[in-house]
This record gives C-alpha cells, sequence and structure tokens, in this order.
C-alpha cells in the first residue's frame, strides 16, 4: 500500500486548499472585526431586528411549506403516476433558476394587482414589502431541498413494513403515520435543517419581493451599499455566528435523534 | 369444512406469473404449499393477503369473497420470510401494533400482548429493540405479532429458512402446537423435509400454478407428475416409530416392515426416506454388507429421469431405480420375486 502514498498526500494537499477556500474569507470575516466592533453591532437594534425577521420567516417558511410538501414527497417516492417525472424536474427549477428571477416571478405572482395579491388585499394581508412576501419568497428558493431529501428519505423504507402494517389491520393513514414518516424522518429532519438555513441565507428572490423589513442578508447588502465594506463586515459576522450556532443547535438535535432511533 | 380457496388466481409481474392457482385449505388443516424458488410461493400469499392484486380469480375466507376486500379488512396474518419487524418500535409495541390499529385506545392491550408473548415464548424480550434480536426470537414475534391480529387464516412465508437447526426445531413445535389449537396455517417452503414435518396437506407449485395436492404420502409416493417426483426427489417415504437398539443403531418400524438404520435422532414418531437409486434388485438373495434385505414381487415398471424405476411391493411399496440395461438383463417383468437391499447408513430419519 506504500505507492499510495505520494496520491494521498497529493489529495491531502488538494483537500486542504478547497477547505481553505472555504474557512478563509470567513476567518478574514472575523479577523477584521473587532469584538467591540461586534458586540456593537450585536446590539444595534435594526441589526438585532433583522436577524430576527431572518430566523423566524425562515422557520415560518419551512414549517407552513415543508410539511405540505412531505405528502408530496412519499407520493413522488411510493405512488407511480403521469407526469412524475416532469413533476421532479418542476420541483428542482428553483435551484437552478437565478434567484433574482426567481424573485421577479414572485413578485409577479403576488403583487397587488395579480389575482393572489387582490385576493390578500381582501383578507387584509399584503405580500409585497410584508414578512409574508419574505416567507414565500424563501420558501419558493428552498423547498426543493426538502422534497428531494423527504422523497429519498420515503424511497428508502423497505415496502415489506408498510405491506406489513397493512396486513396487521392499519388504515394506509395509520401505516404512514406510524411506520413511513418515523422511518423517513432522519432524512426529513434534514430536508427540514436544509430548507431553514436554505431560507435564512436567501438574498436575490427576498430582496425582489420585500427590501423592507430587511432581513439580515438584505441589510448586508444595503449597508455594503451605502457606507462600503467596513460596514457591512461586522453585520455578515453577527449574522454568520447565528446561523453557526443555529446550524450546530439543530445538527446535535438531529445526531440526538439518531442515537436514540439507533 | 373449507377455510381458504384460492380458485383460479392469475397474475402477471414482469416476466413471471401465476396461471390459474388452485388450492383449498380447510379449517384448521396445516397446508404447505411445496416448491423450488421463484415458483410463485411468495406471491400467491401477498395476493392472498390483499398486497398484491390478482388479475383473475377469486379467494374465498370462511366461505366469503374476499377478493376485492381491502388488505387492512381481510383478516389473515402473513409472517414474512425476514419477519419484517418495525425496527423502530420495540417487541411489545410491535406485537401491540394489530391490536392498536383495530381497537385503538382499547383496554386488554397490554394483557393480550403478554398472552401473545407468553404463548410464543418471547414474554421476556418485550422491551427489546427489535435490532436485537436473533432470527429465531424475531420469527416469534412476527408470529405472535400475526397471531395479534387473531387472523382466520395464518399465511407463513419460508418462516424456518433463516434458522439454526436447534431453533428451526423449537420453531416447528410451536407451529405445530398452534395448528393443534385449530389455527388454520397455509406456509410455504421449499423444503420438503419441512413439508413432512408439518403439512396435513401439500400443494406442489411449478411455474406458478399448483401442479398437485394431497398428503404427504400421496405427493411423495405418488408424485402427479416428472417434475414433483423430480423436486420431492423422494419415493420412499414412510411414517412409522423409531427405537434405539444399540450407538446409533436404531430400527424404524411401519406398516409391515422392519428397517434397520443408522440416526443420531432420539426415538419417537417420524418419517424414513429411502434414495431409489440406493436400492439394490437382485433376482435371488445374496450375501452383502446391506442389514436390510427383503424379499417382494415386482409390481411395475416405468421410464424415469435417469434409467428404469421398478415398484417392488415388500410389505410396502418400494421405488428402486436401475439403468435400463440392468432392467433389462434382469427381466423384471410384473409379479416377479426379487430381493431388495439397502444400506442401514443410506436411510435418513425425520423426527416429527
Amino acid at each position: 500500500m506504500n505507492g499510495y502514498y505520494p496520491m494521498k498526500l497529493l489529495f491531502v494537499f488538494i483537500g486542504g486548499l478547497v477547505l481553505l477556500f472555504i474557512v478563509a474569507p470567513l476567518a478574514g470575516l472575523y479577523l477584521s472585526t473587532t469584538p467591540g466592533e461586534f458586540f456593537q453591532t450585536a446590539t444595534d437594534r435594526e441589526v438585532a431586528g433583522s436577524i430576527w425577521l431572518t430566523l423566524w420567516t425562515s422557520m415560518a417558511a419551512t414549517l407552513l411549506f415543508g410539511l405540505a410538501a412531505i405528502p408530496l414527497a412519499w407520493l413522488l417516492a411510493r405512488r407511480k403516476f403521469p407526469f412524475k417525472r416532469l413533476i421532479s424536474a418542476v420541483i428542482n427549477v428553483p435551484v437552478v433558476i437565478p434567484h433574482s428571477a426567481a424573485g421577479i416571478a414572485i413578485l409577479g405572482f403576488v403583487a397587488r394587482d395579480s389575482a393572489i395579491g387582490r385576493l390578500g388585499e381582501k383578507l387584509g394581508l399584503s405580500f409585497v414589502g410584508n414578512p409574508s412576501g419574505i416567507i414565500l419568497a424563501m420558501a419558493f428558493v428552498s423547498i426543493p431541498f426538502l422534497i428531494n431529501a423527504a422523497r429519498d428519505g420515503f424511497a428508502a423504507v423497505p415496502e415489506k413494513f408498510e405491506k406489513a402494517a397493512l396486513n396487521l389491520g392499519a388504515s394506509p393513514v395509520r401505516v404512514f403515520f406510524t411506520i413511513s414518516l418515523p422511518l423517513a424522518w432522519r432524512s426529513i429532519l434534514t430536508g427540514l435543517i436544509m430548507m431553514w438555513a436554505r431560507g435564512m441565507s436567501e438574498f436575490g428572490a427576498v430582496v425582489i419581493v420585500a427590501y423592507h423589513p430587511m432581513t439580515a442578508p438584505v441589510l448586508i447588502w444595503e449597508r455594503f451599499a451605502s457606507f462600503g465594506l467596513d460596514w457591512a463586515i461586522p453585520v455578515a459576522a453577527v449574522f454568520i455566528t447565528v446561523c453557526l450556532i443555529v446550524f450546530m443547535i439543530l445538527r446535535i438535535v438531529a445526531s440526538g435523534y439518531d442515537k436514540t432511533e439507533s | 369444512m373449507t377455510k381458504l380457496k384460492v380458485r383460479d388466481v392469475s397474475v402477471r409481474l414482469g416476466r413471471f406469473g401465476l396461471n390459474r392457482v388452485n388450492f383449498t385449505a380447510a379449517g384448521g388443516e396445516y397446508f404447505v404449499l411445496l416448491g423450488m424458488s421463484g415458483a410463485g410461493k411468495s406471491v400467491i400469499l401477498q395476493i392472498i393477503a390483499g398486497i398484491i392484486p390478482a388479475s383473475g380469480g377469486q379467494i374465498f375466507l370462511g366461505g366469503k369473497d374476499i377478493s376485492a376486500e381491502k388488505v387492512q379488512n381481510r383478516k389473515v396474518g402473513l409472517v414474512f420470510q425476514d419477519s419484517a419487524l418495525f425496527p423502530h418500535m420495540n417487541v411489545f409495541s410491535n406485537i401491540a401494533y394489530p391490536l392498536r390499529s383495530m381497537r385503538p385506545g382499547a383496554r386488554g392491550t397490554d394483557s393480550r400482548v403478554r398472552e401473545l408473548a407468553q404463548m410464543t415464548g418471547v414474554s421476556h424480550l418485550l422491551d427489546r429493540a427489535t435490532s436485537n434480536l436473533s432470527g429465531g426470537e424475531a420469527q416469534r414475534v412476527a408470529l405472535a405479532r400475526a397471531l395479534a391480529l387473531e387472523p382466520e387464516c395464518l399465511l407463513l412465508d419460508e418462516p424456518l429458512s433463516a434458522l439454526d437447526v436447534q431453533t428451526r426445531s423449537e420453531f416447528r413445535r410451536l407451529l405445530r402446537e398452534l395448528n393443534r389449537q385449530g389455527q388454520t396455517i397455509v406456509h410455504v417452503t421449499h423444503d420438503y423435509e419441512e413439508a413432512a414435518l408439518l403439512a396435513g396437506r401439500i400443494g406442489v407449485m411449478e411455474n406458478g400454478t399448483v401442479v398437485q395436492e394431497g398428503s404427504p404420502a400421496e405427493v411423495f409416493q405418488q408424485p402427479g407428475s416428472e417434475f414433483v417426483a423430480r423436486f420431492v426427489g423422494i419415493r420412499n417415504f414412510f411414517s412409522g416409530t423409531l427405537t434405539r437398539e444399540r450407538g446409533p443403531m436404531c430400527r424404524f418400524r411401519t406398516a409391515g416392515i422392519d428397517i434397520a438404520l443408522l440416526s443420531d435422532e432420539p426415538p419417537g414418531e417420524g418419517f424414513v426416506v429411502i434414495r431409489a437409486e440406493d436400492v439394490t434388485i437382485m433376482r435371488n438373495s445374496m450375501p452383502s454388507s446391506a442389514i436390510n434385505n427383503f424379499r417382494g414381487a415386482v409390481t411395475g415398471s416405468g421410464p424415469a429421469r435417469m434409467g428404469t424405476e421398478i415398484m417392488v411391493d415388500i410389505g410396502v411399496p418400494l421405488a428402486v431405480l436401475v439403468s435400463d440395461d440392468s432392467a433389462g438383463s434382469l427381466g423384471l417383468a410384473e409379479g416377479t420375486t426379487v430381493w431388495v437391499s439397502f444400506k442401514a447408513s443410506a436411510i435418513k430419519f425425520i423426527r416429527k
């Protein structure tokens, strides 16, 4: 196996470069922010408000649209129906189109002169320049992550368990909630975390549907465009810190769930 | 009275299909479907359970046509080959699953689960995760879970195939006991020993259809086709009692004759199998190392896959396989008196 040593060394070197490429800009961000600046920015009401807005709107997008997407993921994994491949492709469209274009599409869909927009107005709900619009934009760009993960999770559940449950007198609804969903839960949880994380980081679609109130990514852009890099860096550092903390907590919760399952 | 009737059931699954499968199982009967892998045994069980829809035919359970009945309402408990225990539930929850499905929130679930666990010998495992069970334990839990459904008919898909010899014997005892208590069982297997040991009646499957149905003796001694004869591979199949003489030397007493054999099985009821090719046929008695020597009369002969099969009446009908040349040179016409012999070591005893 000694013959592999030069190749291993080369791979470690190339891998290290890739890792450095990810870590270096983030480290540079923190190194160029003093602790004083960091805490001053973190306590800035506008910054804190935008981070809080980003957190709760991305959570709302994940819960509202994500939970509604789980049955679709099950259908894609378990049932044969016409245009299934086309539908699977359509679900991935938000991932491949430019997110500013996605924002334009959503804006056209929910603008005040559109059917949805008029219906919303009648119900006292405005999508443009409103958290509800932010939720829509976040959900649009992030929902494929959940659907794909949940579909793969359902597909990985051996059908024999569902067949056995039906044979044991369970209705299809009971089979879904007691067998399919718990056994696919690990993948669904990963998909939910990915959807939330992707929603939190969304800029392009959100900025077009709702510049105000400002989510954290929009605020970072606004500080950069109006005041320059020095003003944007501390906000970016604080937001990245919050994202990392949230992400770590969710991974810990998810891994704790994995352990209890195994 | 007929409990389960499968009438002209057909299905096509890709290149494989079932073609007008027919058989019946009486109430309290132990019916074994015997066939090679790929014969369609598991598919017919899944059709009876409603998991795979049939393209034609009918299934009657207790006289009622259940062909169009929903899976969850059929009341046939299917035990899968690999148990199919729910991995995210412990043993208790697995056994309780059908009870909670049929009567959600009903009292008595706990006591019923414990009763079934006791019956199947898994009381000490109720809190265990299913991933920590041995193959035999998992099959017992799967059996308890299927019984919780109070099935009118229990369907077993090769339940012993993954078990070791000792566990297999214990599980067979459990199945026999259940059947003795009146449980109708349809059991599929590719193992003729399993069929011989458990079946009240046997159906032999070939290429997606049942080609012969009858008691074990009928199927083994009078195979209805060349396939059945070749598949079951045994023509000389006798039931009786084994007694030990000294060491491994035993005697097996069956209707009319005593056979000497070597066996390390404990004495008791069982079957012996003597392969037709292990029997020597002679026109006169000759000394040899074979202990079992019988005088009899030829009752018939016919072509076999390899050679000629001679039937000799020695008190029981005994099939002897000889080459075509030997058959010709010995002149074994019907009624001819002959001697047959076979070694004690050539006989296989199967304990009931």
